[in-house]
C-alpha cells in the first residue's frame, strides 16, 4: 500500500515500480521488453532512436497504434496509482477508459502482426499520478489529440477498411474527450479549443503536431517522416 | 492577425485568389492548382476553413448527396434543439444543451454553404412534408403521437431522445466515411463533425447518468447475441426498447470483430481475453444511408 509520502513522490521511479507491480501479461511489454525486443523493424529505426511509423495504409495504422499505446499506458498507471479522492463513479469510468485503450492498442498490434512498430516506453515524469488536476488534464491532452490525429490522417487512408476502423475508434475517443472534459468541469465537453465556435467542427491535426505533442510523453520518440 | 494582408500576400502569387472564396461556383478550382506557396498548416482553424472552401476538390454529385444526406440530419437536430430549447419550462440545462444547439446549427450553415459552394443545391427545412419528433409521422402528416409523445414536454424523454438523435448521427456518418475516401476536403469535414456528434452523445449519457440517474455510459455498451443483431435488441443500452433500430442493422453495435481481428480474444488488463462489454464499447458501428433513412423516414420526418 503506498504511503501519502510515496504517492506525492510522483517521480518515474515510482512510477514504474507500481507500474510493473500491477501491470497486466498484455500490457507488460510496454517499456519492460522493449529495449529487448527483436530487431525486425531495425529499418524504422533512425540512427537517434527515433522510430518511424512507415509509409502509406500500415504507416497511418501504426501512427495510430502508437498513439494507443500512449494511452493505454497513461491509464493503466492512473488506474494503478489512483489520483486523491478518485469518486468511485470516476474510478469507474478511467477504468472503462483504460479498458478501451487496451484492447484499441491490443487490436492495431494483432492487425499490424510483423509490420507493428515496437513497444514503446512512456515517459510520465511531467505528470504527478496522485493529483486529480494534473491527471485530468493530461487525460484530456491525450483524448483531444487522439480525436485530432485520427481525424487529421482520415484523408489519407487508401483502403476503405481501414478507414471504417479508424472511424469506428475516434468516435469513441471523442466520447472519452467529451468525458473528461465534464469531469474537468461540468459542460466542458466541447470546448471552444477544440471545437471552432463558428462551424462546430473539432479540430484536426497532422502527424507532425500530434507527435511533437505525444513526444513530450515518450521515452520512445515516434516520427512519421512520409506524412506532413 | 491581419487577414487582409494574407489575402494580399497570396494575391501575389494567385490574383485569382478573392474570386476563389465568393460563393461563384465557376472560380472553384481544385486545390491541387494552387500549389504550395501557402503552408495551410500555418493558418488559423477559422481561415483554414475559408480556404479549404475556396480550394475544395470539385465535388461530385455523390459527394453532395453525402454531404446533403448529412445536412438533413442536421437539420433534423437543429430543429429538435431549437423546438426544445424553444419551449418554457421544458430545458433545465440550458447552458449546457445550449452548446449543443449551437453546434448543431452551426453545422447546418458549414454545410449549407459547402453544398452551395460545391455546386450542389442544399436541403432546407421546406424540404420536408412534416417532421415529428415523437416518432409518430405516419408518411402524410406528424401525429405528435408517437413513441415519444412527450418528448416536448417531459424533459427526460426530450434528453432520451436526444441521446438516441446523437448516437445515430454518428453512426450516420460514420457509415458516410468510405463514399468520401480519400477526399482531402469534404472527408476531413465529415470526420470532423462527427467527432461532435460524439462528443454531444457522450455529454447527453453523462448528463442523463450523473444527474438524473439514468442508467447509461458515456460509450455503448452492448451485449453479445447469437446471431448477427440486426434488430438491435442486444447492442441497445438505453433502455429504450423503441430504438432498438438504432443501435442495430447490419454492423450492429455489438459486433466484436474488427478487421477480422476478434477483440474478445484479445488479452486484457483482466487477463488473456477481453470482455464483450469492452471489446463493444471500445468501438462504434455504422449505419447505412438507407438504414438511417429507414428509421426516420416516415417515423420522423417525411421528404417532399
Amino acid at each position: 500500500m503506498k504511503t501519502d509520502t510515496e504517492l506525492n513522490n510522483g517521480n518515474v521511479n515510482m512510477a514504474r515500480r507500481s507500474f510493473l507491480r500491477y501491470a497486466g501479461a498484455g500490457v507488460a511489454g510496454i517499456g519492460l521488453l522493449g529495449a529487448a525486443s527483436s530487431c525486425h523493424k531495425d529499418h524504422n529505426v533512425t540512427p537517434s532512436g527515433t522510430i518511424d511509423v512507415g509509409s502509406g495504409d500500415p504507416g497511418i495504422l501504426n501512427y495510430a497504434y502508437a498513439l494507443e499505446q500512449l494511452e493505454a499506458a497513461f491509464y493503466t498507471q492512473v488506474i494503478a496509482t489512483p489520483y486523491s479522492g478518485m469518486a468511485s463513479v470516476e474510478l469507474s469510468f478511467l477504468t472503462d477508459i483504460r479498458d478501451h485503450e487496451v484492447a484499441h492498442r491490443e487490436f492495431f498490434k494483432a492487425a499490424l502482426s510483423t509490420g507493428a512498430i515496437q513497444a514503446l516506453t512512456p515517459d510520465f515524469s511531467k505528470i504527478d499520478f496522485s493529483n486529480r488536476t494534473a491527471v485530468l488534464g493530461a487525460a484530456k491532452t491525450f483524448e483531444d489529440l487522439g480525436v485530432t490525429a485520427y481525424d487529421g490522417v482520415g484523408y489519407l487512408i487508401q483502403n476503405p477498411a481501414y478507414l471504417a476502423i479508424a472511424g469506428s475508434i475516434v468516435s469513441v475517443e471523442a466520447r472519452h474527450a467529451a468525458l473528461i472534459g465534464n469531469l474537468i468541469t461540468f459542460g466542458n465537453f466541447a470546448s471552444s479549443d477544440q471545437v471552432d465556435a463558428t462551424t462546430g467542427l473539432n479540430a484536426t491535426n497532422n502527424p507532425s503536431t500530434v507527435l511533437a505533442a505525444a513526444n513530450t510523453y515518450l521515452k520512445t520518440k515516434v516520427s512519421a517522416r512520409s506524412f506532413s | 492577425m491581419n487577414l487582409f494582408n494574407i489575402i494580399e500576400e497570396i494575391e501575389k502569387v494567385d490574383p485569382e485568389f478573392n474570386d476563389r472564396i465568393s460563393p461563384r461556383r465557376d472560380v472553384i478550382k481544385n486545390m491541387s492548382s494552387f500549389g504550395s506557396k501557402v503552408a495551410l498548416a500555418a493558418i488559423p482553424f477559422a481561415l483554414g476553413d475559408l480556404f479549404k472552401k475556396a480550394y475544395g476538390q470539385a465535388a461530385s454529385s455523390s459527394v453532395i448527396s453525402v454531404l446533403n444526406f448529412a445536412l438533413t440530419l442536421e437539420l433534423l437536430e437543429a430543429t429538435f434543439y431549437n423546438t426544445g430549447m424553444g419551449t418554457s419550462g421544458l430545458v433545465t440545462d440550458s447552458a449546457y444543451i445550449a452548446q449543443i444547439q449551437a453546434d448543431e446549427n452551426d453545422h447546418v450553415k458549414f454545410l449549407t454553404s459547402a453544398i452551395t459552394a460545391a455546386g450542389g443545391t442544399p436541403v432546407t427545412a421546406a424540404s420536408f412534408t412534416y417532421l415529428d419528433f415523437t416518432g409518430g409521422g405516419n408518411g402524410t402528416a406528424a401525429t405528435n403521437n408517437g413513441p415519444f409523445k412527450t418528448v416536448f414536454s417531459n424533459y427526460q424523454t426530450f434528453l432520451a431522445v436526444a441521446e438516441t438523435f446523437e448516437d445515430t448521427g454518428v453512426r450516420a456518418y460514420k457509415g458516410q466515411a468510405g463514399n468520401l475516401l480519400g477526399n482531402q476536403t469534404y472527408l476531413t469535414a465529415a470526420l470532423a463533425i462527427h467527432a461532435v456528434e460524439a462528443r454531444h452523445a457522450s455529454a447527453i449519457r453523462y448528463l442523463r447518468m450523473s444527474k438524473y440517474g439514468a442508467t447509461v455510459l458515456p460509450w455503448i455498451t452492448s451485449t453479445a447475441s447469437g446471431s448477427v443483431d440486426v434488430s438491435g435488441a442486444a447492442s441497445n443500452d438505453t433502455g429504450v426498447a423503441a430504438v432498438n433500430a438504432n443501435y442495430g442493422g447490419a454492423t450492429p453495435e455489438n459486433t466484436t470483430v474488427q478487421g477480422g481481428v476478434d477483440i474478445t480474444k484479445l488479452p486484457s488488463l483482466e487477463g488473456s481475453t477481453t470482455t464483450v462489454a469492452t471489446a463493444t464499447a471500445a468501438f462504434d458501428e455504422p449505419l447505412t444511408m438507407a438504414e438511417v433513412l429507414a428509421i426516420l423516414v416516415p417515423a420522423f420526418a417525411q421528404p417532399k
